[in-house]
């Protein structure tokens, strides 16, 4: 027997368990989808699937730049605030026309990865950095809109948040693009793969000669971007801005979504389409229970249930 | 040393066990008995069944076929715990210690000595103490194990297991990061259990240990047992060709180690290379290191020495104090491993998985990690160009792996070693530093990569060969460079290399 048969044949057995760990999610939600069609009335409409798939779009947008995060073996628990930032922001910028607002806020977003990737190479746990700019960041955002409500309205704005192309959501179409451009940079972009090697073991690729700091700062820059884009596509679908109560525990959802969809919290993998499953799947559990009038805070305990169920059924890739 | 005891039963039996991953016979009708006081060698290449055997014996797999029998009662453990409660430990290659946890705390974890409910660490402390300075080894048992070289680690890993009172203690490469030194304070151990009747089966890639330490010897090929023999009857080249199922004339011709001779001492103009005083404080005074095209220098001294730490100064892992590096027509007074790779030098660092593979990712992706930045175009990485690489390399150094796509972390040692290799090799260095190239992969690879730093010389390659193997230091170097306390205490050329010659060196420094 050689050495590489055998590793090769172990390979092949674990294979069965790497893809319950990989395609669980796309399993569970082919469970609830069926549950729903049998057991929900309304269910396979038009009118309830679309509503279902706006709704994910935030949470899904955010899971995917903490996807990447993740994948560097950190976390990003700012994204809420950065979300409050910057619908915080567009109403005072509201004034020099709709897109510098939206660049404004975008910005912004940028300008809090940039703090948080900073913090992170600098050698803070990513844990505690982006803890700081979860709570300064929310105060930051109720300081620039004196912690009121404010409606908005601006026709673009509105379009963009509840306008359609072809009968597609705009805001879908929005994650749709910002999806298949993340899977394309975590394909075939030396980004990409950088990112993957820092998260799977940071000191070899600092011995490989990458630029560690830079990468590592720019994973959190998109988390920043992509999550102050969630806030303006919340804030545009609302027609006001609410910077207190947008993003709440969006954190929470967010690195849920990545975990039940197969990213491993070690670092070192990435899943793009199992991201947005898991987004999905947390959204129509919720729907489902509520639909069957179970109350919001139940939803909230079955949630945890599937984020503890989904890191122990991970509990070992690290050291496969 | 070489009495047996024929007249003592055997402690361990194992008779006629099979047993099958999947296709593949990993165990196919092994039998081996391990007699109480006695150190019986398990030799074999990677892949020749030997951890699996061990696994069987402690219990992590059951035999599909045969039994394992422990004091003359056939016993099955289901967990590694159970057989040592039953009195087998076992030292593991892969260190399986808490780096977090105290050397006091890794020693008792799981037994710590408690008083009125609570964890004595006075006496936990006190004891830990005792222990290791039965092996020589006298540190601060209060601090983080992760603090301490590999060469301490595996010697607490080693304390742990014999001090659990014992009857038979499995050792599984238990050298592999221990200096001469520290080997010799190991064999003081041994032979402290063997004259309390413990049994060792000590599994090793080191065939002089063999003969150092044991008695009886087992090797085995392909999962097979190919003979157990008594160690004063046999020899290196004769176990070598029962390892690798040659003759021996064929493993005398083409020598131990794989080198072909000494690395060639041709010089050219200027050094491809030259470190100059480099300074480290508490760690290197002022070293200097000169390598010139197609030489093998190599750097020999006692862990602590500062090898390793002149290795990763002059890469730029670790920033010095003071001194210049000389490569690639520049003088730079800062640099870090980016500058030096883009400058034309390479390293593949001593600790392989710590600091070189990258587990997760496939063979493909470690091989061309650090060659990324040149196989991006406008962000987008060269699929064909990564291709193309990986291709060659895999072939060149014959890296055994079902395809490039399999993940690196399932491959053996000394393939993950050559994907190493591929990966400083495809950057196409001027000078690469080699930090212990063969610790702890199987005699064929170890041949392989021996044979491949040769030929890289031979075509041009300037290479800085580090190895707590004086011999592979030895035969493989045109030039060694003797470490002391962080600073070359002397320099010998060609035919004065010789491993006395170095010890010679080293012994008279400390003398003085």
């Amino acid at each position: 027997m050689s050495d590489t048969a055998l590793v090769r044949w172990v390979g092949r057995g674990g294979d069965v368990l790497n893809r319950l760990r990989d395609y669980g999610v796309y399993l569970a939600l082919a469970v609830i989808v069926v549950f729903n069609l049998v057991f929900t009335d309304n269910f396979a409409t038009v009118g309830n699937l679309r509503l279902q798939f706006v709704q994910v779009v935030p949470v899904a947008m955010v899971a995917l730049g903490m996807a990447l995060v993740i994948g560097t073996g950190g976390i990003d628990l700012s994204v809420g605030s950065v979300m409050s930032i910057a619908a915080a922001l567009i109403p005072l910028y509201l004034g020099y026309g709709v897109w510098a607002a939206i660049a404004v806020g975008l910005v912004a977003g940028a300008v809090v990865g940039l703090v948080n990737g900073s913090l992170v190479v600098l050698g803070i746990q990513p844990i505690v950095a982006t803890l700081g700019l979860l709570v300064a960041g929310r105060g930051l955002a109720l300081v620039l809109a004196n912690g009121r409500l404010v409606e908005l309205f601006d026709p673009t704005l509105a379009h963009l948040g509840n306008g359609a192309i072809v009968g597609v959501p705009i805001t879908l179409l929005v994650l749709a693009v910002l999806a298949v451009s993340l899977a394309l940079i975590m394909r075939r972009a030396g980004f990409g793969r950088r990112l993957l090697a820092i998260g799977g073991n940071a000191r070899a690729a600092t011995l490989a000669g990458l630029p560690v700091r830079r990468t590592t700062v720019g994973v959190y820059v998109i988390s920043g971007v992509v999550a102050a884009a969630a806030g303006i596509l919340v804030t545009a679908r609302q027609g006001a801005s609410d910077p207190s109560f947008v993003g709440i525990l969006i954190e929470l959802s967010a690195i849920t979504a990545v975990v039940v969809g197969g990213t491993p919290l070690t670092g070192g993998q990435v899943r793009i389409v199992g991201t947005l499953a898991g987004a999905l799947l947390m959204q129509l559990i919720v729907a489902t229970l509520i639909q069957h009038n179970l109350s919001d805070a139940f939803a909230r305990m079955i949630q945890a249930a599937i984020i503890v169920a989904a890191v122990y059924i991970q509990r070992d890739r690290g050291a496969a | 040393m070489t009495e047996t005891q024929a007249d003592a039963a055997p402690v361990v039996e194992v008779s006629t066990v099979s047993k099958r991953f999947g296709g593949v016979l990993a165990l196919d009708q092994v039998s081996l008995e391990v007699l109480p006081g006695e150190v019986h060698a398990l030799v074999g290449e990677n892949g020749a069944g030997k951890s699996t055997l061990i696994k069987v014996i402690t219990g992590v797999h059951r035999p599909d076929a045969g039994e394992v029998r422990y004091q003359g009662q056939p016993v099955s453990f289901a967990r590694p715990l159970d057989a040592q409660a039953a009195g087998i430990s076992t030292t593991y290659q892969e260190l399986n210690l808490v780096p977090a946890l105290s050397v006091a705390e890794n020693l008792f974890l799981g037994r710590e000595p408690t008083r009125f409910g609570l964890v004595d660490v006075a006496r936990m402390r006190r004891d830990a103490r005792a222990l290791l300075r039965r092996y020589g080894i006298d540190v601060d048992v209060r601090r983080p194990l992760r603090e301490f070289g590999l060469g301490v680690q595996q010697m607490v890993a080693i304390a742990r297991a014999v001090s659990t009172n014992a009857t038979v203690v499995v050792m599984d490469e238990p050298t592999s990061s221990l200096e001469p030194r520290e080997v010799d304070r190991l064999a003081a151990v041994i032979d402290m259990l063997r004259a309390h009747r413990v049994a060792v089966l000590y599994v090793t890639h080191r065939l002089h240990e063999v003969f150092r330490l044991c008695q009886r010897v087992t090797v085995l090929r392909d999962g097979r047992v190919v003979r157990t023999t008594d160690v004063s009857s046999t020899t290196r080249l004769g176990l070598i060709s029962m390892m690798l199922g040659r003759d021996v004339a064929e493993v005398r011709e083409h020598g131990v180690t794989s080198f072909a001779g000494h690395g060639g001492d041709g010089r050219a103009d200027a050094p491809v290379l030259r470190a100059e005083g480099l300074v480290r404080r508490h760690v290197l005074d002022h070293v200097s290191v000169d390598v010139y095209a197609g030489e093998v220098v190599g750097l020999a001294g006692l862990l602590g020495s500062g090898r390793t730490e002149t290795a990763k100064a002059i890469f730029g892992v670790d920033p010095v104090d003071a001194g210049a590096l000389r490569l690639g027509g520049r003088t730079w007074r800062r640099w870090t491993p980016a500058t030096t790779i883009r400058a034309g030098l390479g390293m593949v660092p001593e600790d392989r998985k710590a600091e070189g593979i990258v587990g997760g990712l496939s063979v493909r992706d470690n091989i061309v990690l650090a060659a990324l930045p040149q196989l991006t175009r406008a962000g987008v990485v060269s699929e064909a160009r990564c291709d193309a690489i990986v291709d060659t390399f895999m072939r060149r150094l014959r890296i055994r792996a079902s395809s490039p796509h399999q993940r690196v972390s399932e491959l053996s040692g000394g393939n993950q070693q050559k994907v190493l290799l591929a990966r400083m090799l495809c950057l196409r260095p001027a000078v690469l530093i080699l930090d212990e190239p063969t610790r702890g992969i199987d005699v064929g690879a170890k041949a392989e990569i021996q044979a491949l730093i040769d030929d890289l010389a031979a075509e041009g390659l300037g290479v800085l060969l580090i190895s707590s193997e004086l011999e592979e230091v030895v035969e493989g170097a045109g030039r060694v460079l003797v470490l002391k306390d962080g600073a070359v205490i002397g320099t010998l050329h060609g035919d004065d290399v010789s491993e006395d010659r170095i010890m010679t060196m080293i012994a008279r420094a400390s003398d003085e």
